[in-house]
């Protein structure tokens, strides 16, 4: 079931389209922004809200990269890996979330705290390294300070 | 040197405010051409010989010229795309973050030149940041009447609506960018019809990058011949958002002279190579542009010189490949984005990438084969333009095509040696 808080961010959604089809990933959104990630059930019930079928919305979620169809940590870690992060040293970076956390690409840490995401290109090629946590844009990096800016994040 | 899109920008990039954007002579020239007749604006964007800075270097006046002026069974739409996931680019950030009421002034022009009653700003998801000053700005523009109904008393309304996007890079390819805002999957649509006449929800639909619609505001307010003027070169107009990464001294971006060559903007602007490190290489406007070399840097970064030069100007946002790094391994790494972004509608890109990306991977390893060179010369030429649905794929082949032009001996090196040169051990 899709909160009422859910159900009112998607009808505020709604507004902006001339078909509700259009709010789909709006609405996956949502329901991320709320509960972490996409479950088969959520898919179902945003099919409901907007008219479509399961498998029309899930066709969708799965296309996006920023949809989750499973659960992550709390805190999700997306490293560049396109090519000026890539020149600049995105894999040393890469090696030492796994040291730090044990973690590989794709992978959550056993307390949930974090999950690994590679990702393309940031727009923020000029300062690469460069990384998101959560909403937070991080450049700049190098690899013996990740410690200290990871511990940011509880 | 004029720099009209940036000159306002703060070096934090704290965007002015509505009340400082009009300070600085903001929103005059919507003010003045919603007195006169729509044509006027696509006049002097005409007279400005503007070209799209999306990467595909279109004449945007002749764009808008395809618009169907008369058509009234329902509303046009200007849509603007900032999705820019192209690897290597970040010039629309800097104008979306820095000066939004600058981007949202150029919308209210361009829609007033097509008639649009709607637009949508198709926004990355990942730019947080510019999304909160977008909505800010939005809000004051509403506030003020430069949006909504009766635009400053006049007849005419706009709605503009920000869409963010949950990544693909399909979406920033204009039929795919269609199909994802009417919550389709981001696969491309067949042309004709063009979405000009045919675009969104089945109705007439300008598609313009960021950067486009910035110079629109300037291009009113001094004229379109001032506009052009500010080039170097003949055939484009204005001034251009140039970038450049990899290990520079001081990499970055500047606004420029359309027109600045390679060596300007790499020695100058960007302070040459870091210490330690020697040029052999750049791809000019993203990862879907042919490698330039030495004996390129003096030419015009315009869009017809970098053609003449084997490339094309894309976004204008150089990559630099420096003798530290190795080549196979950087279009391994493009070849990996463009084998994921696939879209997977047609056969050669769906197939042939990672196919691709294997094959280079193999190089990397140390297992290549002098048959594996035949195997990627081969995938250049068969996909070309044409031959696949949309331009991705064939975006995929300039730099591996351009890498095995000048950097063959890289290549053979891998297989002769059964390493990478680069790799430690
Ligand atoms: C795979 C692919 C991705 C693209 N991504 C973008 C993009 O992120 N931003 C953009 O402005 N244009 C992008 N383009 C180019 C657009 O299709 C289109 O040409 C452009 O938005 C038109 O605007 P302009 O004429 O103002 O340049 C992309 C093209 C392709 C083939
Ligand atoms: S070239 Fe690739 S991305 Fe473009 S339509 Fe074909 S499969 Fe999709
Ligand atoms: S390549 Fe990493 S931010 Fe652009």
């Amino acid at each position: 079931m899709l909160t009422e808080q859910e159900q009112q961010a998607i009808a505020e959604e709604l507004r902006h389209y001339p078909q509700p089809r259009a709010a789909v990933s709006e609405a996956l959104k949502i329901v991320q922004r709320h509960r972490g990630w996409v479950s088969d059930e959520s898919v179902r019930d945003i099919a409901a809200a907007l008219s479509l079928t399961p498998d029309e919305v899930d066709s969708i979620a799965t296309c996006y990269s920023m949809i989750f169809r499973r659960p992550v940590g709390r805190h999700v870690i997306l490293l560049c890996d396109s090519v000026s992060c890539w020149i600049m040293g995105a894999n040393p970076l890469q090696a030492q979330v796994g040291a730090l956390l044990g973690i590989g690409p794709g992978e959550t840490t056993a307390d949930g705290r974090f999950t690994l995401l590679p990702c393309a290109c940031l727009g923020a090629c000029d300062r690469a390294p460069a990384m998101m946590i959560d909403d937070d844009l991080h450049v700049d990096l190098v690899p013996e300070k990740l410690g200290e800016l990871l511990e940011r994040y509880a | 040197m004029e720099r009209p899109l940036t000159q306002h920008i703060r070096p934090d990039r704290e965007p002015l405010t509505l009340r400082e954007y009009e300070q600085v002579g903001g929103y005059q020239a919507a003010r003045r051409a919603l007195q006169a007749a729509p044509r006027e604006v696509t006049e002097q964007v005409l007279k400005s010989n503007l070209r799209g800075r999306g990467g595909g270097g279109f004449l945007t006046g002749q764009k808008w010229s395809l618009v169907p002026p008369d058509d009234h069974n329902g509303p046009k739409y200007l849509v603007i795309n900032a999705d820019e996931m192209e690897p290597g680019t970040m010039k629309d950030r800097w104008l979306l973050e820095g000066q939004p009421h600058q981007l949202l002034e150029g919308v209210l022009l361009s829609a007033y030149a097509i008639q649009a009653r709607v637009a949508y700003i198709f926004l990355r998801w990942d730019y947080k940041l510019a999304a909160r000053r977008l909505q800010q700005a939005l809000a004051e523009a509403y506030g003020q009447r430069l949006l909504g109904a009766n635009i400053l008393g006049t007849p005419f309304c706009l709605d503009v609506h920000v869409h963010t996007s949950a990544g693909r890079y399909m979406c920033g390819e204009e039929t795919g960018l269609l199909n994802a805002l009417e919550g389709r999957r981001p696969t491309p649509r067949s042309r004709p019809p063009f979405a000009v006449t045919c675009g969104l929800w089945g109705r007439p639909t300008a598609i313009n990058n960021v950067e486009t619609l910035c110079c629109v505001p300037h291009i009113v307010q001094r004229g379109g011949e001032w506009f052009r003027a500010l080039s170097r070169s003949p055939d484009d107009g204005g001034t251009k958002i140039y970038g450049a990464s990899g290990r520079l001294r001081k990499p970055g971006l500047w606004e420029l002279p359309l027109g600045t060559t390679a060596r300007e903007i790499l020695m100058e602007h960007a302070g040459g190579l870091a210490d330690g490190y020697r040029f052999r290489g750049l791809l000019p406007g993203g990862a879907s542009t042919d490698f330039l070399v030495e004996q390129h840097l003096d030419v015009k970064l315009d869009f017809a010189s970098v053609e003449k030069a084997g490339s094309r100007l894309g976004t204008g946002t150089m990559v630099v490949l420096d003798d530290r790094t190795c080549p196979v391994g950087l279009v391994l790494n493009l070849m990996q984005f463009f084998a994921r972004e696939s879209c997977g509608w047609c056969t050669p890109c769906r197939e042939g990438l990672p196919w691709l990306a294997r094959t280079l991977q193999a190089l990397e390893d140390g297992l290549g084969t002098p048959a594996d060179l035949d195997v990627l010369e081969a995938h250049v030429r068969a996909i070309r333009p044409g031959h696949t649905f949309c331009a991705l794929a064939p975006g995929a082949m300039e730099p591996l095509g351009s890498a095995l032009k000048y950097f063959r001996p890289d290549f053979e090196r891998h297989v002769a040696d059964r390493r990478c040169p680069w790799r430690a051990g």
